[in-house]
């Protein structure tokens, strides 16, 4: 059943960025940057953590749960340390993705060089 | 005077002629076509994020700690297949479906990490790593700050 949904969730949240991309001026790169703060923000009005309990890897795959945990961890730290937290706070759940990212990016693109 | 009237109209009917003709040449995008793809196969990877997540609560994960390895590994694969050049035919099949999962952040790592190389390892893959996911990661944390000020004001 997570499955289904997950597919669902996943699968609405890229056909919503294609719509972007067609039927708008905006480049895929302004699509993914829309679609991060879009996250955000519903993170911040409490509309994605239960997207994210609902469907798990289909509202957390996509992009938007970037901006998601991004504001989940600016909150978090909001609540244990208050205003001077938040700066502290906003990588907190995010460092692995980014980590992963800058590590696995940057050796494959020492390995690898480009095609064509 | 007459003959240059007629010449300017004519030239009018040419003009209006040719829109006609490069609207009908223009490249209409297949929208239908591509937001069922973007659906089908951001769905199938959301499915496979799912598989890998379930997989990492088996091997111990609490629900809440298993996203981390599953963006990871997501992350991982998608880097090792631009990498070999497999991604880019993918991804111009999926559109969005291929771009807009976590997938496609690490495929705008690598893709502009291998563009740049020639410029060397610290201002070429450094410098230029994150051209594409750079404005990602500036909007998504302004926005985690300005949320986090107004959650504080409202508080």
């Amino acid at each position: 059943m997570i499955f289904l949904k997950a597919f669902l969730v996943g699968g609405i949240i890229c056909a919503i960025g294609q719509l972007l991309i067609d039927l708008t001026p905006l480049t895929p790169a302004h699509v993914l940057t829309v679609l991060v703060v879009c996250g955000g923000v519903l993170s911040g009005i409490g509309l994605y953590e239960p997207l994210v309990k609902w469907s798990g890897a289909g509202a957390s795959v996509p992009i938007t749960s970037f901006g998601h945990q991004l504001v989940q961890g600016s909150l978090r730290e909001l609540e244990t340390n208050g205003i001077v937290g938040v700066l502290g706070g906003i990588f907190d759940l995010t460092s692995s993705g980014i980590t992963a990212a800058i590590i696995f990016g940057f050796f494959t693109a020492l390995i690898f060089n480009p095609k064509g | 005077m007459g003959k240059s009237a007629k010449a300017k109209s004519r030239q009018q009917m040419q003009y209006k002629d040719y829109q006609q003709l490069a609207k009908q040449k223009q490249l209409k995008i297949p929208v239908f076509r591509n937001v069922v793809v973007a659906f089908v196969i951001g769905g199938l990877i959301c499915v496979f994020g799912q598989l890998l997540m379930t997989l990492f609560m088996r091997l111990g994960f609490a629900q809440e700690q298993a996203g981390n390895p599953t963006v990871a590994a997501l992350i991982l694969i998608a880097a090792l297949l631009t990498g070999l050049g497999v991604w880019d035919v993918f991804g111009q099949f999926a559109g969005a479906g291929a771009g807009v999962p976590v997938t496609g952040f690490a495929n705008s790592i690598v893709s502009s990490a291998l563009e740049f190389k020639r410029e060397g390892l610290i201002l070429g893959i450094g410098g230029h790593m994150f051209s594409l996911a750079g404005p990602v990661i500036v909007y998504g944390a302004v926005t985690a700050f300005v949320v986090g000020l107004i959650h504080a004001v409202l508080r």
